[in-house]
């Protein structure tokens, strides 16, 4: 018989998994991997900053990791260093900082292995509730803005020619990834978060037929990643968030096998058999 | 011939005086030309002479430091970038690329590949194509959504010397049916498309502007190019009255050396003497800046 704590996990994990699936997506498309961890690197700093002047930690995540991808904008235009390089900068100085202001605040006790790894038992209802009340603003948003974020992904100049407007667009996917960190911190934690949005959609492409299969197919499989992750965490009693990646990871090496490809290979290796 | 130009048709782009700047350099200054509809400029000029930043300034990519563009209100553009990579993750079929920026019917996908002789590739996707396919599938998507201004970066790039004038002959098809206006980008300093209304020749600023010579009317470059590309194909002419040094200083017709070179400056003849080798019907601008309007009754007679 399952436990409460597990169902809602399970719920909360299946949640998290559809959301991240098409932003996912976004994140291999645009190359955006590296800039997604500094993000959800930054969360540690919100959850510092949550706990110093007493906010909700979901929207205090949120601020820190918007204002980290806004300021990463700003940088970028000013054009001193380059991109992977400020994101360097960026990505560990707020981890570093959240570290720091933790370790001077005695009087609070946190789980920090918790936060940077996910903790399944800290899942409640209310939890439930934001994870899929923020999944489904999410997820709404992405099919509004689709067309204009997938244009701006092929050129962003052909998308502004043709009147849409790419900037708008990629500052309102930062904003939805940042929201996007700021819910699934709790279940796979800061480290871990971008594996999630970044291996079920590789999954996704060896079998895509078009970007919106891709999308969905994602979703489907984090939602495989995230339910086979948890039950090895339940069962072997490891730390819920590197369960899931490992389970990702095991779909995603699932994915490489030459199952259906075989068709493929004998069509392209007939031909040079046939001078023999 | 049809004839889209009319003196009424206001303009769909004019660009007055323009310039862009990047970190206190000019990229391109006091561009001057307009493009009604069923006109087609081609902006030539050697790398880095800002054709491209010209092209996305008039299509509002990039915006006039100085200068400024005047657009018609609700003008519906179709971009053919000179580049354009699509990542490998993405799985793009030419079919799905059409409907990239717009919603489109079945039809109108079909017609458009099919106008650009890729129809038989729509399942591919855009990643496995040639050079040559993918920039017929990024022609396709520009005209399939029906626009008023076609702004075409270097559109027969990686295609053959046949494809290339299949593909002109294509555009002037496109122009001819539609109407639109057309500004293209042409990577060949001296061979234009010979429908080419106006030349625009860029460095840094307007060079030299004119109509391109017809190739039929040149026996050597007809011997040269053959018989088909005779009609596609035209030679323009340059009539430039000063050199871009190395070091990006201009040396002038009199001898004179400048740091920089723009219209106005007192070295170009087309404010002072409007001294130049070809005929008063070349069109060159030095007569008036608004040509393509008066060219109606000397095409005709």
């Amino acid at each position: 018989m399952l436990d409460d704590f597990f169902v809602r996990a399970l719920i909360a994990g299946i949640g998290i998994a559809v959301m991240a699936g098409p932003l996912g997506c976004f994140v291999i498309w645009r190359r955006m991997a590296y800039f997604g961890d500094t993000m959800a690197h930054s969360a540690l700093l919100g959850v510092a900053l949550s706990l110093l002047l007493d906010l909700n930690l979901m929207v205090a995540v949120f601020i820190v990791a918007a204002a980290v991808s806004v300021l990463l904008l700003f940088l970028q235009r000013r054009g001193a260093l380059s991109t992977d390089a400020l994101l360097g900068i960026l990505s560990h100085s707020a981890l570093s900082i959240g570290l720091v202001i933790v370790a001077f605040m005695t009087w609070v006790r946190i789980d920090l292995v918790g936060f940077l790894f996910g903790d399944i038992l800290a899942v409640s209802e209310a939890d439930i509730d934001i994870i899929w009340g923020g999944g489904i603003l999410v997820i709404f948003a992405i099919v509004y803005l689709w067309r204009p974020l997938l244009a701006s992904t092929v050129n962003p100049e052909l998308a502004e020619a043709e009147g849409m407007r790419p900037e708008r667009a990629r500052l309102f996917f930062m904003l939805l990834m940042a929201l996007v960190i700021a819910i699934a911190m709790k279940i796979v934690g800061i480290l871990l978060i971008t594996s999630l949005l970044i291996i079920p959609a590789a999954t996704a492409r060896r079998f895509a037929t078009s970007p919106e299969v891709m999308a969905v197919l994602a979703s489907v499989i984090g939602a495989f990643a995230v339910t086979g992750g948890l039950f090895g965490s339940l069962h072997w009693d490891t730390p819920s968030g590197p369960s899931i990646v490992v389970a990702a990871l095991a779909l995603f090496v699932l994915s490489l096998l030459p199952i259906g490809r075989r068709r493929l290979e004998t069509a392209s290796h007939s031909t040079p058999g046939g001078h023999h | 011939m049809l004839n889209f130009r009319s003196p009424e048709t206001t303009p769909l782009v004019r660009l007055n005086d323009a310039g862009v700047s990047r970190n206190g350099r000019w990229l391109v200054r006091g561009v001057e030309f307009s493009i009604s509809p069923g006109e087609i400029v081609t902006l030539i000029g050697p790398n880095g002479s800002g054709k491209s930043t010209t092209a996305k300034t008039a299509i509002g990519v990039l915006k006039a430091d100085e200068g400024y563009v005047e657009r018609k209100p609700g003008l519906k553009v179709g971009y053919v970038p000179q580049k354009l990579a699509v990542d490998w993750t993405l799985p793009l079929t030419v079919e799905r690329l059409m409907t990239l920026t717009g919603p489109l019917k079945g039809r109108e996908i079909e017609e458009a590949l099919s106008a650009t002789g890729v129809l038989h590739l729509a399942k591919a996707e855009v990643q496995h194509l040639s050079g040559g396919e993918f920039q017929r599938a990024l022609l396709a998507r520009a005209i399939a959504r029906k626009p008023d201004l076609l702004v075409l970066d270097e559109p027969v790039q990686g295609v053959d010397f046949s494809g290339e004038i299949a593909l002109y002959e294509l555009i002037k098809q496109i122009r001819n049916r539609t109407g639109c206006g057309i500004l293209l980008i042409s990577h060949d300093l001296h061979i234009v498309m010979a429908e080419t209304d106006t030349v625009v020749c860029l460095n840094g600023h307007v060079c030299c502007r004119g109509t391109p010579q017809a190739v039929s009317q040149s026996p050597e470059y007809q011997k040269l190019f053959g018989r088909r590309a005779a009609g596609a194909l035209a030679v323009y002419s340059h009539n430039h009255d000063h050199t871009h040094l190395p070091d990006g200083r201009v040396l002038h017709a009199d001898g004179s050396i400048t740091e920089h070179c723009y219209p106005g400056d007192g070295h170009h003849h087309d404010e002072d003497d409007n001294v130049h080798d070809h005929g008063e019907d070349c069109g060159c601008g030095h007569h008036t800046r608004l040509h393509g309007f008066e060219l109606k009754e000397k095409r005709d007679a």
